[in-house]
């Protein structure tokens, strides 16, 4: 007891990097104080690696990201790493801290990021790449990779976004590409020994480039055709390979945590003073998804679905909430339904859940009779809304994103939910998918339209207490994203966007129920530069980089994003968004990403996508292998029986 | 059973909201496995009750949390059982377990007693031992406050109790904390500084009192006497070990 006390004391930094003038006088000082439950604070004296690892958004976002969590976790299970958090500097600390000069620093030692061994930044959507300038620069770290010094941090980007990597090229030294868990420790090793030697920067880089997953974007060079398509991509050097694949953890269907490479589950998240966004544990149950929906960039990349073994999740879930505290519990993944043992798990957690007066919260669920089941035992049926993701309004366009959702099974489940009591639905759609057409937007109107008639042909007027249902419709963009089926396609304009929604929004203003739905659209603007930077190449560093110096960050955030600007500055460098995004690539074309090879194939891909162009569905990988290469890695359900 | 948790607050976590902390104990009672009794419903909460909340950025030696608990092992064990499970500068220095009769943390609260630093450099230019004594003859010390209705004048007078010089560096006050009569340290240090010119006003921003002050609330009181003649015990002298 008196041991932990002091121990308290010694590594607490009673020194913040702000001074009580600044932290007095900025939005919540606690995004910026450290000292949180379960974060983890080394004797810097006896660590050979300082990391400091970033998500560069707002602390609240970035605090809710379990790949911070479980990486974090990783890192300081090393002996001789320390490992910090470091986030956005909401735009209040931003302006002082570039008026007073004052370096970035990291969470738990309020030490300047500059000082550090390595830069770790997560880049989990486009809309933050402003904001990676934000943090090299508060970092006082040079923008650009080549221009960086000995003594300056390493930069390593990893991600879902790093499956493109290439309009960021030129701001980081290395990017990991695939799952964290596995190449780390090598490419630890590798630093220390290179540390030791004093080998310099660039041969560090060049012997990291010949790992596994690391791709080292200054050892590469691109050559482009007159029509602005790229004609090369290759190596520069003899020894640095020409395709990167991405790197899987196989490991995490492990049993018995000893016997995995990093095999644990953050047992002791970091829990925040603050409200956040994901203020709850977080249990991710599996990895990947079995239903190849061909918008779905998650869906690819994260093959093949691993689940995790259903003890380890029970005894991991105990103690993470005897060490956090919290008083909810979420399950993650991408599909929770298509998780074998959910049945069982559920039912311990809300056993245990119960006892413990702990929340469940459910993710979306495919809404059946054992999902509502479920739901009506966690939730507050009256409170509560249930949530269908059709995608798209008709069976067609349903077919040809591969959504393997069908009206009946739609209308089924909501009545059933309706006779279980819900009289709150939501509906998400995406509007501009391939082929789409106005009958397609006016599906939208009329499934909404049946489901509020589904609720007076099922709840008796009598029962309804004067209650009506209440159908919430929402529509996002379809924004095409490298490595799925429809890289090809082209994305609307914002224009076509805006008047897409424009049709659905009278469509539904023309249905019989249309007072029981609201409907509710997303902006266009981000859409577009999002599909720029989703499929960018190279030249657009340029575009990124002027575009932050002219006052850009926080692009995520609709009150600080400035469309005008980027659309100036793409014309200045003298590129152009309709090459980017509004047109259809052919399928011999070299794209920016080809290099890499995320295990599944550009022949899955193109079959997929011609499937697609006929209306054709496929099989998810638990009714029959699709043959999209990924079994290669040799696990997951690519190994697993076949249930039929 | 209902328990009085007394703690400290100091350190970098002096930073924390009211809210925030609040929500820091909530999951501190659950790691602390601590038998602490819920309400009904859905979302069921921690029967819990704070004491006169603490403004950002102040330390504090005497906070008050009151808890309604099914069953304890001993005050000693959940004292060290909290703390343990705590984080730097949230400190519990005692537990006591309350009458039946007490009333809460919250409604209790008559007094707060703090003690006011200046912070390096940041002295008023007229030392506050010279203005003192005429700041206490006044009849009336009119302050006017900024609310969220806009701003309105109050008289602090008859909220100080007490106010003294402790050392040559720090000033101990005692003043009204109750819901309807509470008086901030901060404003009391505005009003006897008011007339004094207080540090160089161009660089207003970064020396304003609010700015030069270290304020540390010492401890929080219930009244036992009257209104007309009252009679403070610290909230810590109510419940048993």
């Amino acid at each position: 007891m008196i041991e932990e006390k002091q121990s308290k004391e010694q590594l607490s930094n009673n020194k913040l990097a702000l001074s009580d003038d600044i932290l007095m006088r900025i939005e919540k000082p606690e995004r910026y104080i450290g000292h949180e439950v379960n974060s983890v604070v080394k004797d810097k004296s006896k660590v050979k690696v300082r990391f400091a690892m970033c998500f560069p958004d707002v602390y609240e976002i970035g605090m809710s990201h379990l790949g911070i969590q479980i990486l974090y976790d990783m890192f300081n299970s090393m002996e001789d790493v320390w490992c910090e958090r470091v986030y956005s500097p909401w735009v209040d600390l931003d302006a002082v801290m570039r008026r007073k000069n004052i370096p970035l620093f990291a969470l738990e030692s309020q030490e300047p990021i500059k000082d550090f061994d390595f830069l770790g930044i997560t880049i989990q959507y486009e809309m933050c790449y402003t904001n990676i300038l934000q943090i090299l620069d508060l970092a006082q770290i040079p923008l650009l990779a080549v221009e960086r010094e000995e003594d300056c941090p390493i930069v390593i980007g990893g991600g879902p976004c790093t499956y493109n990597p290439e309009p960021l090229a030129d701001f980081f030294d290395i990017f990991y590409i695939g799952e964290g868990e596995t190449r780390y420790d090598d490419l630890l090793t590798l630093y220390k020994e290179c540390k030791s030697l004093k080998t310099d920067r660039v041969e560090f880089l060049r012997r990291a480039a010949g790992l596994p997953g690391i791709y080292v974007p200054r050892f590469y060079h691109v050559t482009y055709q007159e029509d602005g398509t790229i004609d090369r991509f290759f190596p520069t050097e003899e020894g640095i390979p020409s395709v990167i694949r991405k790197e899987l953890f196989m490991d995490i269907m492990q049993e018995d945590h000893s016997a995995a490479s990093y095999s644990s589950y953050p047992a002791k998240p970091v829990v925040p003073f603050i409200k956040v966004t994901q203020d709850r544990a977080v249990l991710e149950i599996q990895r990947g998804c079995i239903r190849g929906c061909r918008f779905c960039q998650a869906g690819q990349i994260y093959r093949p679905v691993r689940e995790r073994n259903v003890d380890m999740l029970k005894s991991i879930a105990i103690e993470i909430l005897q060490n956090t505290g919290y008083e909810e519990i979420s399950l993650s993944s991408l599909s929770s339904s298509d998780y074998s043992k959910l049945p069982e798990l559920l039912d311990f957690l809300i056993e245990e859940c119960g006892r413990k007066h702990v929340n469940i919260s459910l993710p979306s669920l495919r809404i059946d009779a054992f999902s509502l089941d479920i739901m009506s035992k966690v939730q507050d049926v009256k409170k509560s809304s249930l949530t269908f993701a059709p995608e798209a309004g008709s069976q067609r366009l349903r077919n040809v994103i591969n959504k393997g959702l069908t009206e009946e099974a739609i209308l089924k489940g909501a009545a059933l939910a309706f006779e279980g009591g819900w009289t709150r639905v939501k509906l998400y759609f995406m509007l501009g998918l391939p082929t789409e057409t106005a009958e397609d937007i006016r599906g939208i109107a009329e499934l909404s339209n049946q489901i509020a008639a589904t609720y007076f042909d099922t709840v008796p007027k009598e029962k309804r207490g004067g209650n009506r249902c209440q159908i919430v419709a929402s529509t996002s963009f379809f924004v095409p994203k490298p490595f799925t089926p429809f890289q090809w396609a082209r994305q609307c304009t914002k224009e076509e966007f805006l008047d897409k929604a424009y049709q659905t929004r009278t469509a539904i203003s023309e249905q019989l129920n249309q007072k029981s739905i609201k409907y509710h659209w997303h902006e266009a603007d981000a859409s577009v530069w999002e599909g720029v930077l989703a499929r960018g190449d190279r030249r657009l560093g340029q575009v990124i980089r002027r575009v932050y110096e002219k006052g850009s960050i926080y692009d995520a955030w609709g009150e600080y994003f400035n469309h005008d600007r980027w659309l100036e500055t793409m014309e200045e460098c003298g590129l152009s968004v309709d090459f980017y995004t509004h047109r259809e690539r052919s399928l011999e074309e070299t794209l920016p990403w080809d290099f890499i090879d995320c295990g599944v194939t550009k022949e899955f891909l193109i079959r997929e996508w011609k499937k697609a162009l006929e209306e054709k569905t496929s099989e998810n990988c638990r009714q029959k292998c699709q043959g999209c290469g990924v079994s290669a890695f040799g696990g997951g359900i690519c190994v697993e029986e076949k249930k039929l | 059973m209902r328990l009085r948790i007394k703690f400290k607050k100091y350190g970098p976590v002096r930073f924390i909201g009211h809210l925030d902390l609040m929500r820091f104990f909530q999951k501190a009672i659950r790691r602390a496995q601590i038998d602490v009794a819920y309400t009904e419903g859905f979302s069921p909460h921690q029967i819990m009750a704070f004491a006169a909340p603490l403004g950002v950025g102040l330390t504090s030696n005497g906070e008050y949390m009151d808890i309604e608990v099914n069953s304890i092992t001993s005050c000693q064990d959940i004292m060290e059982r909290l703390n343990k499970t705590s984080v730097y500068g949230i400190e519990v220095i005692s537990v006591k377990v309350l009458p039946d009769t007490a009333g809460n943390a919250m409604a209790s609260v008559a007094a707060a007693a703090y003690t006011v630093r200046f912070r390096e450099g940041r002295e008023p230019a007229m030392p506050v031992s010279t203005v003192l004594p005429e700041f206490l003859a006044r009849e009336q010390i009119l302050f006017t406050k900024k609310t969220k209705k806009g701003l309105k004048e109050v008289d602090l007078r008859p909220g100080i109790y007490q106010l003294n010089m402790e050392s040559m560096e720090s000033i101990y006050m005692l003043v009204n904390a109750s819901s309807g009569g509470n008086i901030k340290p901060l404003h009391v240090m505005e009003a006897l500084l008011e007339r004094e010119n207080f540090p160089d006003e161009s660089r207003r921003e970064e020396n304003s009192v609010e700015q030069s002050l270290l304020i540390t609330r010492e401890d929080l009181y219930t009244n036992i006497g009257t209104e007309a003649e009252p009679k403070f015990i610290s909230l810590d002298e109510i419940g048993e070990i």
